[in-house]
C-alpha cells in the first residue's frame, strides 16, 4: 500500500513526552510451543481492525518447542511493513532471553514483563510494567494443563489497555484467528479481560506509544506469501504437485492442499482435479514434475536452497530435454543447513545457472504475497510457453510471514500452454521436429504421449531437432545456440521491471523480491532527512531486459540492495553489462538472517555517498541472538 | 503380403524399434524381442505407451522397441520419479520402464524402494548382469558374493537380491527371469502388461563383453546351470477364449485385475507364489544354493494401485479444460473473504 500520512498528530502526554502514534514496534519475547502465535496475531489482527497498517514477522528456531522465539508487530500510519530494526515496546515472557532483551532496548522504550523475572533493575532509562502472569491465568483457566497455552493471551489484554485497542475489538480478531473453536476463544477472552482490568486497576500509562483508529485497511488481507502463491497455483491450473517437506517452503504445499480439496473436486464424481505426492526427496519431486509435464500435465514443485543444491540434475534434464516444470525456491539461509528459519536472497547465483555444462534459467522474483499469487500463475505460463524450469524467488519473509494486502484478482487471461503440436499445424508444418525452431523464436513445438500427434523420444544426451540421438558437433552446437535463442526470447517475455525514475537523482537503485519494502521506506528517509534523491528499478525476472542498462545510464551512481554476502545479483549483471556499466554499480548487502530493515539501507547508501554518518550501534535483536544457541 | 495382425488390426513390425546398437548377443536384446512379442500379442496401443530408462546400457534399449511410443530416457537411477510423474499426469498411459543393476541397485535404490512401496502401474525391469557394461566392466549391487570380473577382482560384498527387497518393500507382482528362457520371459511379460499396480521383474541378461566369463555368476553358462524355475508360466489374457485343462492341484490359476488367468504349473508342490513369508524363504534358500529362483516368486493381484488411492478423476489430468483446472470467481471471492 502506498505510504498515506494521517490526520492523527503528534500530541503531548502529561509527562511532557511526545506521544508517538501508530508508529511504532512491538516485540513480544517467549518460547516457541507455548501458544504465542494466537495471541501475536490476535494483536496484529486487532491493528489491522484498527485501520491501521501493520506488519507482523516471526523469527523463529528451528526447532519445535522450549527454544527462544520472537514475534515482532510493526504499527506504520505511513504503510511500512519493513522489518524496523529498533524494538518500541518489549513484552519479555521468556525468562532466557529477558535480560538481553532489556539490554538492547534503545533508551525510552517500554517493557511489560512477567513479574517473577523482577526486570525493572536492570535500566533506569525505560519504562516498566511487571504483571504477574502465572497469578492472572489461575482463576480464568481452572484446567492447569491449558494454562501454558491460555497464558499468553494475557498480554494482549495488558496491551489493548496500555496502547489504546478497544477490547471489544480485540475479541472480535480473537474470534476471526480462532475461528469456531468455542472452547478456546472462551478460555482466551477471559485471559484477555484479565489481563485488561489488571491493566487498569494496576499499571499507570508512562510509555509515549499508542494507537489510535485510521482507516487505511478497508477491504485488506492478511496472508502468507506461501499460502499466496498457492492460491496462485490453484488458478493457474496446477494438476500434478510433488514435493518434500522443507522449512521454509512446506506450507506453500500444505495450503495448496488444503485449498485444492476444497475448490478442485469435481462435482459430479467428487474425484480430484489433480494430484498432490508427498515425494521422498526434492530429486524424485522434481523428477515427478518433469515427467508430468513432460505427458501435459501443469505441473510444479516447492523447496528451499538444499532442495534446489539437490535438483540440479534435473534442471540440467528439463532445460536440455525441454521439459516445462514450475520450481518455488523459498530462500532461507545457506550455505549448507545454515539457518533453516532465517531470510535470505542467497540462492540468486546457483538457480539462474543451475545444473552442469552450459545452462540458465528463467525466475521471477515476487515482492508482496500479491506478486506471489500472480506470478505463481505467470510461472505456469512461462514455462509451458518456453518449455523450460521456471523458478519463482520467494524467500522466508515473504513465505511464512503474515502480510497485508489488496484482495487478489481473478485471472482474466486462459492459460497459455504454449506451442503444442495440433493437427493443422502439423498440416501447416509439413514435417515436425521436436527441437526445430521453425518460428525464429528459439521455441519447437513439442507432442505429449497419448494426444494422436507424432512420437518422439526425450533424452538428455544429445540430439538433433528430430530429437534422434546424436554426437555430431554441427547437431550439437545448433541445438545449444536455439536453446540460446529461446532465452534471448524470454527477455521479453518475463515480468518486467517497475522503474521510478526521479527528475535529477544522481544516484539509482536497484532491488528485488522482499528488499523492496526497505528500499520504499529508505528512499523517504533519504530524501526527507538528507535530500538525497534516488531513482528505483525494481527488478521483477530473469533474463534481464534491456531497460537495465538504461537504467544504469541514466544514473552516476547505482546501488544494488540485496539480502546475501557476495552480491549476487550485481555480479549476474555484470555478465552481461559494459565495464562502463560495471563501473557504476556498488552494493548494499545484508546478509544476517534477519529480513533487511530501511535505516541499515540508507546508513550504507549515505555513507557509500560520502556524507558523515553516526551509525548507531546495532544492539536489538541481532546482540539478543545468543539465546539461540544450544539448539538444533 | 501383410503379416499377421493382433486384435487392435497392427502387424508385430509396428511395435519394433530401431535397430540395436549393443554388443552383439547381449541379453538385453533379447529382452527388447520379448517385449515386442509381448505388447504385440496382448493387442496394446503403442501410441498409449510411454518406454522410460534410467542410463546404462539396459537404458538405451528402450529405442530398440515400440519406435512409434514415445520414450523417455532419464537420468541415472532416477526413471521411477519420472514414470510415476507421467502415470499421475496420464492414467490412461500404459508405462513400462528400463532400468539396469547399477541404475536400480545402487544410484537408483532410493528411488526403486518408493516406487515398490508406492504400487504406481509400471513395469519396471531390471536388466540384469551384475556388472556396469557402458564403464567397462566394474560390479554392480547384485553381483554376488565371490564373483569374478574379467580382471580377477573378486566381489567381496553381498549381493543386493532386487526381488526379496520388492517383497519387503510391498511390491504387488515380482518376479525374476532369464533372457534366454524365451516362453517363460514372454509369459511374464504378457501378464505384467494385466497387473494392477507396480511389476518388479528382473531378467538375468549376461553381459557377453565384461561378464560372460569362467567364474562369473552371471555368465550364460552359469545362469542356464543354476535356474531354477518355480513353476511353468502360462498366460491367458481376458480376450482369448480358451479353456486350460489340468489335473487338479498341479496347477495354480491366479485371475489377473483385468480377468486375465496367470497359470502356475507346480515344478514343486508347496510353493504358492500369493504368500508373501513363503516367497521370501524360497528366495533366501535359492540364493544359499548359489541358484536363481525364476517365474512368479509373489503376486497380489487386487491390491488398489497408486492412483486409486489419489482418487484421481477418470480423464487424464494432462488434458482437463481450463473449466474443470480453475475455480469460479466466487470461488476467488471467497477465499479472499476468509482471509479478511
Amino acid at each position: 500500500m502506498s505510504p498515506t500520512d494521517l490526520a492523527v498528530q503528534q500530541q503531548q502526554n502529561s509527562a511532557g513526552k511526545q506521544r508517538v502514534v501508530n508508529d511504532f514496534s512491538i516485540q513480544v519475547a517467549t518460547v516457541n510451543g507455548s501458544g504465542s502465535q494466537t495471541a501475536n496475531l490476535v494483536l496484529l489482527r486487532s491493528l489491522l481492525l484498527m485501520g491501521i497498517p501493520a506488519s507482523g514477522k516471526n523469527m523463529f528456531p528451528s526447532n519445535i518447542a522450549g527454544l527462544p522465539t520472537w514475534y515482532t508487530i510493526r504499527a506504520s500510519k505511513r504503510g511500512y511493513i519493513a522489518r524496523k530494526k529498533e524494538v518500541d515496546f518489549l513484552v519479555a515472557m521468556n525468562p532466557e532471553t529477558a535480560k538481553e532483551d532489556v539490554l538492547t532496548l534503545d533508551a525510552g522504550a517500554a517493557v511489560v514483563y512477567d513479574e517473577p523475572l523482577k526486570l525493572s533493575s536492570l535500566r533506569d532509562d525505560l519504562v516498566f510494567y511487571p504483571v504477574p502472569f502465572d497469578k492472572l491465568v489461575a482463576p480464568v483457566c481452572p484446567d492447569a494443563k491449558l494454562r501454558r497455552l491460555v497464558r499468553n493471551m494475557i498480554y494482549d489484554g495488558i496491551l489493548a489497555k496500555l496502547l489504546g485497542i478497544d477490547l471489544a475489538l480485540m475479541e472480535k480478531a480473537l474470534n476471526k484467528q480462532l475461528g469456531k473453536k468455542a472452547k478456546a476463544v472462551a478460555l482466551n477472552s477471559g485471559a484477555l479481560k484479565a489481563g485488561w482490568d489488571y491493566a487498569e486497576a494496576n499499571l499507570t500509562k508512562q510509555d509515549p506509544y499508542a494507537l489510535q483508529p485510521m482507516n487505511e485497511t478497508a477491504g485488506k488481507i492478511l496472508i502468507e506469501g506461501n499460502a499466496a502463491a498457492a492460491i496462485g497455483c490453484m488458478m493457474a491450473g496446477v494438476t500434478v504437485v510433488a514435493w518434500y517437506p522443507i522449512t521454509p517452503s512446506s506450507s506453500l504445499c500444505e495450503s495448496l492442499i488444503g485449498y485444492m480439496k476444497k475448490y478442485r473436486m469435481d462435482k459430479t464424481t467428487g474425484k480430484a482435479t489433480f494430484a498432490i505426492v508427498q515425494a521422498e526427496d526434492e530429486i524424485a519431486s522434481l523428477g515427478m514434475v518433469i515427467g508430468a509435464s513432460w505427458a501435459g500435465a501443469r505441473s510444479m514443485t516447492a523447496t528451499a536452497g538444499p532442495g534446489i543444491s539437490l535438483m540440479s540434475e534435473f534442471t540440467g534434464l528439463a532445460y536440455y530435454a525441454e521439459t516445462p516444470a514450475v520450481i518455488f525456491d523459498v530462500q532461507r539461509v545457506g550455505p549448507s543447513t545454515g539457518l533453516p528459519t532465517r531470510t535470505a536472497q542467497g540462492d540468486l547465483l546457483s538457480t539462474a545457472f543451475l545444473s552442469h555444462g552450459d545452462t540458465k534459467h528463467l525466475m521471477l522474483f515476487p515482492a508482496s504475497v500479491e506478486e506471489s499469487y500472480e506470478m505463481a500463475m505467470e510461472a505456469f505460463d512461462l514455462a509451458e510457453q518456453f518449455q523450460t524450469p521456471v523458478f519463482v524467488m520467494m524467500d522466508l519473509d515473504l513465505g511464512m510471514n503474515n502480510w497485508m494486502s489488496n484482495g487478489f484478482k481473478y485471472p482474466e487471461k486462459p492459460i497459455n500452454r504454449g506451442k503444442l503440436l495440433t493437427a493443422s499445424k502439423l498440416k501447416e508444418l509439413g514435417q515436425w521436429g521436436r527441437y526445430k525452431d521453425v518460428d525464429g523464436d528459439g521455441i519447437p513445438y513439442r507432442t505429449i504421449p497419448g494426444d494422436g500427434m507424432p512420437s518422439y523420444f526425450t533424452r538428455g544426451s544429445g540430439h538433433n531437432a528430430k530429437a534422434q540421438y546424436s554426437e555430431r558437433p554441427d547437431d550439437y552446437v545448433d541445438n545449444l545456440d536455439r536453446l540460446a535463442r529461446k532465452f534471448e526470447t524470454a527477455r521479453k517475455f518475463v515480468p518486467k521491471p517497475e522503474v521510478d525514475t526521479v527528475s535529477g537523482a544522481k544516484s539509482g537503485i536497484i532491488a528485488y523480491g522482499t528488499t523492496h519494502w526497505a528500499i520504499t521506506e529508505s528512499r523517504d528517509q533519504l530524501r526527507e532527512e538528507t535530500d538525497v534523491k534516488t531513482s528505483y528499478y525494481r527488478l521483477r525476472g530473469y533474463p534481464f531486459n534491456e531497460s537495465l542498462a538504461a537504467f544504469i545510464d541514466a544514473h552516476e551512481r547505482v546501488y544494488v540492495v540485496e539480502q546475501n554476502r557476495d552480491a549476487q545479483l550485481r555480479q549476474l549483471m555484470k555478465l552481461e553489462l559494459s565495464p562502463e556499466r560495471c563501473a557504476k554499480l556498488r552494493s548494499i548487502l545484508h546478509y544476517s538472517g534477519l529480513p533487511i530493515d530501511a535505516r541499515s539501507v540508507t546508513e550504507d547508501l549515505l555513507a557509500q555517498e560520502g556524507f558523515e554518518v553516526a551509525k548507531k550501534e546495532v544492539r536489538v535483536v541481532e546482540a539478543g541472538l545468543s539465546g539461540m544457541t544450544g539448539g538444533e | 503380403m501383410a503379416g499377421k495382425v493382433n486384435r487392435i488390426g497392427l502387424e508385430n513390425i509396428t511395435y519394433k524399434g530401431s535397430k540395436t546398437t549393443l554388443c552383439a548377443g547381449c541379453g538385453h536384446n533379447a529382452i527388447s524381442e520379448r517385449i515386442i512379442d509381448a505388447f504385440f500379442e496382448m493387442g496394446v496401443d503403442p501410441e498409449q505407451v510411454v518406454k522410460l530408462s534410467g542410463i546404462g546400457c539396459s537404458s538405451k534399449s528402450p529405442a530398440y522397441f515400440l519406435g512409434t511410443s514415445h520414450g523417455f530416457n532419464a537420468v541415472h537411477g532416477r526413471m521411477p520419479s519420472v514414470g510415476t510423474g507421467a502415470m499421475l499426469a496420464n492414467k490412461k498411459l500404459i508405462a513400462i520402464g528400463i532400468s539396469g543393476d547399477g541404475d536400480t541397485g545402487a544410484i537408483g535404490i532410493g528411488q526403486f524402494v518408493h516406487l515398490m512401496r508406492r504400487n504406481i502401474p509400471i513395469i519396471y525391469i531390471i536388466e540384469d548382469n551384475g556388472c556396469y557394461g557402458l564403464t567397462k566392466g566394474q560390479f554392480s549391487p547384485t553381483a554376488d558374493l565371490g564373483s569374478k570380473l574379467k580382471t580377477g577382482v573378486i566381489n567381496d560384498l553381498p549381493p543386493i537380491d532386487t526381488c526379496a527387497l520388492a517383497i519387503e518393500l510391498g511390491a504387488t507382482f515380482v518376479a525374476r527371469s532369464f533372457s534366454g528362457d524365451k516362453k517363460q520371459l514372454l509369459a511374464i511379460l504378457k501378464a505384467a502388461l494385466a497387473h494392477r499396480g507396480t511389476v518388479m521383474l528382473d531378467v538375468i541378461s549376461p553381459c557377453v563383453t565384461f561378464n560372460d566369463h569362467e567364474g562369473s555368476t552371471k555368465s550364460y553358462s552359469y545362469v542356464k546351470d543354476h535356474d531354477d524355475p518355480l513353476e511353468e508360466v502360462s498366460f491367458v489374457p481376458f480376450f482369448e477364449d480358451i479353456s486350460v485343462d489340468y489335473a487338479p492341484g498341479s496347477t495354480q490359476e491366479v485371475t489377473m485385475h483385468d480377468g486375465s488367468k496367470l497359470l502356475l504349473k507346480k515344478l514343486e508342490a508347496a510353493y504358492d507364489p500369493t504368500d508373501k513369508i513363503a516367497a521370501l524363504k524360497r528366495l533366501h534358500e535359492t540364493a544359499r544354493r548359489g541358484e536363481f529362483a525364476t517365474g512368479i516368486i509373489y503376486i497380489e493381484p487386487d491390491r488398489e494401485d497408486f492412483l486409486e488411492q489419489l482418487n484421481i478423476i477418470d480423464a487424464p489430468l494432462a488434458t482437463l479444460p481450463l473449466e474443470q483446472v480453475r475455480p469460479s470467481r466466487e470461488a476467488l471471492n471467497e477465499i479472499m473473504d476468509g482471509l479478511r
